[in-house]
């Protein structure tokens, strides 16, 4: 007989709130790269102004769970999971914050025409948005291998941040008068690696709710 | 008093870092199972408690320790129970002399209905001492051990009972401790306390812990994960017979339960 149902009830209610911050953060990575490839400044703009909903969403979860800590003494695997929903909301806030940085670098960027036609970077951003939306499946259900697959896909991430490094440097080499765009655009690609790093440390999290070991899983190589 | 050489013995040697076992034990009032198979390492100087839901066998493995059940008509006692390696359920353990070793605290405080001062050394007196200055030295410690003594210094001749719940508890406590015991047995010691009563308890029991080992049953689970050092958590089985479920230490058994029974019980989904 369940005899904590109050308590539970608002547990799952927490969880249900993660995956709306969840989703507001991948729209922001989503909408942002949208700005990007389409010149969109009003979009920019928009992403900046919604970054205040995601950081005022992460501090009502946090205020929800540190009341749940304080009135219901929360045991075992009910413990760990208030934990990592701490931790959970620090990774899609900073998710939030890497969006917002490129947003402000789309609006840096202006009208200056293109210095090529955008391939990789819209694919890093498209895998690290499948990748978050996943791990936030992951946690929802409980599902520890699935985390372990999808830390391991940020290789695929990593592998894509080298190859447009590599290839925004030879660009600069080429013609010196690109290096502006070209930084710009590797900051853009640097947010993406930092935001998938982000969706593996929640992949960590959801191993420690199921397992109780807090162990690093698919280290990125940067 | 052959017991009294083989715990002194080994207490010397040094040779048991278990202080209190229990292996394979069950315990039977009448027809009636209230135990089966319970295998336990206590250590020295450590508490550990007992959790588990109403009717799981805590208090009657409790009192195993020190053989209250001895005192029930039927009750049967099978497998071992050693302290300091010394099966205490021997034919040649003196009983008196075990629940000296092997104190006990109550649910409710009971305090006899003398002086505060006459509450401490009748234990003492009934071990023959009687040395007036002796006992003065024995009141003294034991109540600052207690941390009572600053609250009851000037008022050792008034009634035992004019005192309040907390302090009488903490005084059955000084009184267990005049006899010179090495394991305290404590059941439900806080259930008739308020909350500040129940933290001094609480910060007793760790205070002491560096010198007694001590047990401690107890349906707070907040209070287990507070207090003691390791965990045992032990539920009732189809026939209604206490069985240990699973006893680690008690970071591990509040934070990563192995068994499901446990944490479906420390996480409230049944009870």
């Amino acid at each position: 007989m369940e005899i904590r149902t109050e308590f539970h009830k608002r547990l799952r209610s927490i969880q249900d709130e993660i995956l709306v911050l969840g989703s507001m953060s991948s729209k922001a990575i989503f909408n942002s790269i949208e700005a990007l490839k389409y010149r969109n400044l009003e979009l920019a703009k928009q992403i900046i102004d919604a970054d205040v909903q995601i950081n005022q969403k992460r501090f009502e979860i946090e205020e929800k769970s540190i009341q749940l800590i304080a009135t219901q003494q929360p045991m075992a695997s009910d413990l760990r999971m208030i934990v990592a929903v701490l931790n959970i909301i620090t990774e899609l806030e900073r998710i939030g914050d890497y969006a917002l940085g490129i947003a402000r670098i789309v609006i840096m960027i202006g009208d200056e025409p293109p210095l090529k036609p955008l391939i990789d970077i819209p694919r890093m951003a498209d895998k690290t948005a499948e990748m978050l939306r996943r791990s936030l499946d992951a946690f929802i259900n409980q599902d520890v291998r699935s985390a372990r697959e999808i830390s391991a896909e940020d290789d695929f991430i990593d592998n894509l941040y080298d190859q447009v490094y590599r290839e925004l440097l030879v660009f600069m080499m080429e013609d010196p008068r690109t290096i502006t765009r070209a930084t710009r655009l590797m900051w853009v690609a640097h947010n993406l690696e930092r935001a998938a790093d982000r969706v593996t440390n929640i992949c960590e999290r959801v191993v420690f709710v199921i397992t109780g070991k807090m162990e690093e899983i698919g280290a990125s190589k940067y | 008093m052959k017991m009294n050489v083989t715990l002194e013995r080994a207490a010397e040697t040094n040779l048991c870092v278990t202080k209190l076992r229990t292996d394979m034990v069950s315990l039977f009032y009448g027809k009636f199972q209230a135990l089966r198979n319970v295998s336990l390492d206590i250590t020295p100087c450590s508490i550990t408690s007992i959790i588990g839901p109403s009717g799981c066998g805590k208090s009657s493995l409790l009192r195993l320790f020190n053989r209250m059940n001895d005192l029930i008509p039927n009750a049967v006692v099978k497998g071992k129970v050693e302290l300091d390696g010394t099966d205490i359920y021997d034919r040649a353990v003196d009983v008196v002399d075990l629940r000296k070793k092997v104190g006990m605290v109550f649910q409710k405080p009971n305090p006899f209905p003398m002086s505060i001062y006459d509450n401490i050394a009748f234990g003492p007196r009934q071990h023959g001492k009687t040395n007036r200055a002796e006992l003065d030295k024995i009141v003294e410690n034991v109540l600052h051990r207690a941390a009572l003594w600053e609250e009851v210094k000037d008022k050792l001749g008034q009634s035992a009972l004019a005192l309040s719940g907390g302090q009488q508890q903490r005084l059955c406590i000084a009184r267990v401790l005049a006899v010179e015991p090495e394991v305290i047995l404590m059941d439900e010691p806080c259930s008739a306390l308020d909350p500040v009563a129940t933290l001094k308890i609480e910060d007793l029991m760790r205070s002491l812990a560096q010198n007694y080992t001590i047990i401690i049953v107890t349906h707070n689970m907040q209070q287990a994960a507070r207090v003691s050092d390791m965990a045992a958590f032990m539920m009732m089985t189809e026939d209604r017979a206490g069985e240990l479920v699973e006893y680690g230490t008690t970071s591990q058994i509040f934070t990563n339960p192995k068994d499901k029974r446990t944490e479906d019980y420390i996480t409230g989904r049944f009870g």
